[in-house]
């Protein structure tokens, strides 16, 4: 269940075993047939993920444009000082990357795991039935997901305003009300409103992860009388913190390279206010729009350096939150 | 039989309890699945509704248009009028500033009725009138089947080299001793979260260099080197078949490569479908590759860009855009509900045992 020692257990079991014996020649054959079985993934690995990656490096060297390759030109380090200290807009784009997960991450996460522990509960009746429709939306293309909540979201005729208004009589139609998309105040609510019906993959995991927490610690938990909130925050949570700690990782991932739902609205222009001009948006722009592809291979390596030090600083605490069983912390 | 009573009544307690709490819950789950599923049921009356109930403050919330009547050959116009304290739905006669005469569709032959009031504040009759021909204009507009024709396409060659790939890979590790396996598995799993950005624009540049954007292949091509979870979803499958199978075969003389194709595959059967469908409707969504690829060639778009190409383009037909999201969602939901388990099982294990 715990993603991550795994990588740590295999890298310490990698490394302990020197082979030193010389290999029979049967060995040999075993190996150069698993060399044949894995070579897909080692070429696919050195043509689309390594070689791309060095390149990339070096194309942050140069001042380049595709449709011009010829007069591409060394600049150094001059795409790095741009992006790291002249470019205003990475900074800004990035804090509303951060800003926006900020919000929409601990929201969807929140609402996965809450489905999650009601569908558990053995009271609810028809859990399987729920189960499926919850899952379903994620079904649906994301494009089409976003224009269908573009449409219920809308300020006029969409009915998420046209049933508060019903319901609390507050004036939520109209150029006065709720402007989902258009009030930069409220626009990340309504990209989070998006991201939920992308929730049933996180609630399937967690759900199989409260099916995996074992029945004897309820009973004898219930023995000692403690209550159902002191066994969700007892034993359930601190035993699915694994769970909830590798969404965690793949959310701050996936969110940093949120570009979909903006891109389908406004086409990137940031709407409202340029709220919505997000690091990839950025990224986008300056590397297949304006064709700058050595500043947005900066940007790309950039992006890769922010993922590589969020992802340490969460491992990092992880130790203190995340609860591994079987070990001896 | 105190004894026994006690217990009943106990039992009884106990029950009651059980009933209050299924009661709560489920309707809770109700509730909630209710709110969850609102734009989906938007979406599904507002594809058959007309343009004009759209735009229509006080229109009723499923298809419908306004009533009319015809009386001696001509066409009146239905209200809801209020008379002795019931609402009647009657057809506009002969307006008036004051007092208005309206026929009742029920009963035309009993002669005008006359109402005192001012018309212009009554509410119109509205009758159920689905505008199934939404979906078919949205079905032409967009160009759907040449859509569906490069979706269908691009997910299904996908599919097949990534299965293919990941499962020759996953193979290679789960049963055979490479030096510094684990190694490479580990750095195979660190791709899983690879921005993707980081490599675009030098493969990018070789895909130009080599003539290929701007058609199918750089999205194609890459597919069948393997992808990291496809690998680790079926490399926990291998790891489970028992090894007598390939050992009897090996004693046979059968090579691996034989071994692989007659006897892994057709045991995995139920592994392979979970990566398959997995990898089909990642390609069904995918969006930022085709975006970029085949940037300018409308013939080629999957759906989702042409979808995107279409709500740019009709972003004020609000019934056309939502019939096509809903045309674009049907086939994923309908393979859902048939393959759900394969589906929710596969998501687990990918995920969980990580």
């Amino acid at each position: 269940m715990a993603p991550l020692p795994e990588f740590g257990g295999i890298l310490r079991r990698g490394l302990a075993k020197p082979q030193r014996r010389k290999l029979s020649k049967l060995e040999k054959k075993e190996i150069s047939w698993g060399l044949f079985f894995i070579s897909p993934w080692m070429i696919g690995f050195l043509l689309f993920y390594l070689l791309p990656m060095i390149a990339s490096f070096g194309f942050s060297l140069y001042d380049f444009n595709p449709a011009v390759p010829d007069q591409a030109r060394f600049v150094g380090l001059a795409n790095w000082e741009r992006a790291l200290f002249n470019d205003q807009e990475v900074w800004l784009s990035l804090g509303r990357t951060i800003h926006f997960a900020a919000i929409s991450l601990p929201i969807s996460l929140l609402f996965a795991l809450f489905l999650a522990v009601l569908l558990n509960s053995e009271h609810v009746l028809g859990k399987s039935v729920y189960r499926t429709l919850f899952y379903m939306p994620t079904m649906i293309p994301l494009v089409a997901t976003v224009l269908i909540w573009n449409g219920v979201l809308n300020d006029q005729t969409g009915w998420i305003n046209v049933i508060i208004e019903r319901l609390t009589g507050i004036r939520a139609t109209g150029t006065q009300g709720l402007r989902w998309l258009a009030d930069p105040n409220l626009v990340y609510y309504a990209y989070t409103m998006f991201g939920l019906w992308g929730v049933g993959n996180a609630m399937i995991i967690f759900l199989a992860g409260l099916q995996g927490v074992p029945t004897e610690l309820y009973e004898a938990a219930q023995i000692d009388g403690a209550n159902w909130f002191h066994r969700l925050f007892f034993i359930t949570i601190p035993l699915i913190t694994p769970v909830i700690f590798y969404q965690l990782v793949l959310g701050v991932i996936g969110s940093l390279q949120y570009f979909l739902a903006p891109f389908v609205l406004n086409g990137g222009t940031g709407f409202p206010e340029g709220m919505t001009r997000f690091f990839m948006i950025y990224f986008y722009k300056q590397s297949f729009t304006f064709f700058n592809m050595g500043y947005g291979a900066t940007l790309a390596w950039l992006m890769l350096f922010i993922a590589m030090v969020i992802t340490i600083v969460l491992f990092g605490t992880s130790r203190f939150w995340v609860f591994y069983a079987g070990e001896e912390r | 039989m105190v004894h026994a009573q006690r217990m009943f009544g106990g039992g009884l307690r106990k029950s009651t309890q059980v009933l209050i709490a299924r009661i709560t819950l489920t309707s809770l789950t109700l509730a909630i699945l209710g709110l969850f599923l609102i734009p989906m049921v938007y979406g599904i009356t507002t594809a058959m509704k007309t343009d004009i109930q759209i735009s229509r403050p006080g229109a009723p919330w499923w298809p419908a248009s306004t009533r009319t009547f015809t009386y001696e050959g001509k066409a009146y116009e239905v209200y809801l009028v209020p008379i002795d304290g019931t609402i009647r739905e009657l057809a506009l006669y002969r307006p008036g500033r004051q007092s208005s005469l309206f026929i009742d569709p029920e009963n035309p032959d009993a002669g005008p009725i006359e109402w005192q009031g001012q018309w212009r504040q009554l509410e119109r009759a509205w009758t159920l009138d689905i505008q199934w021909a939404n979906f078919t204009r949205a079905w032409n507009t967009i160009n759907f089947p040449n859509l569906l024709r490069n979706t269908l396409m691009y997910a299904g060659i996908t599919t097949f080299g990534a299965v293919l790939s990941a499962a020759l890979v996953a193979y290679g590790f789960a049963r055979f001793r490479i030096p510094g396996k684990n190694i490479l598995f580990m750095i195979m799993l660190s791709t899983v979260i690879l921005p993707g950005a980081v490599t675009l624009i030098p493969t990018y540049f070789v895909f130009l260099r080599i003539g290929w954007v701007g058609t199918w292949l750089p999205l194609i091509v890459p597919a069948f080197f393997s992808w990291g979870t496809n690998v680790f979803l079926l490399r926990q499958f291998f790891l489970s078949i028992p090894r007598d199978l390939e050992e009897a075969a090996m004693i046979d003389g059968a090579s691996p490569i034989r071994i692989f194709f007659s006897i892994i595959l057709p045991m995995s059967r139920p592994a392979l479908t979970a990566v398959a469908l997995f990898h089909f409707f990642w390609a069904w969504n995918d969006f930022f590759g085709p975006l970029i690829y085949l940037a300018g060639n409308p013939d080629l778009y999957p759906i989702t860009v042409g979808l995107t190409a279409f709500n740019n383009l009709y972003s004020q037909s609000t019934n056309l855009i939502q019939a096509a999201s809903l045309i674009s969602a049907v086939i994923p939901i309908v393979v859902f509900f048939f393959a759900q388990r394969i589906f929710l099982e596969g998501v687990v294990i990918s995920n969980l045992e990580k």
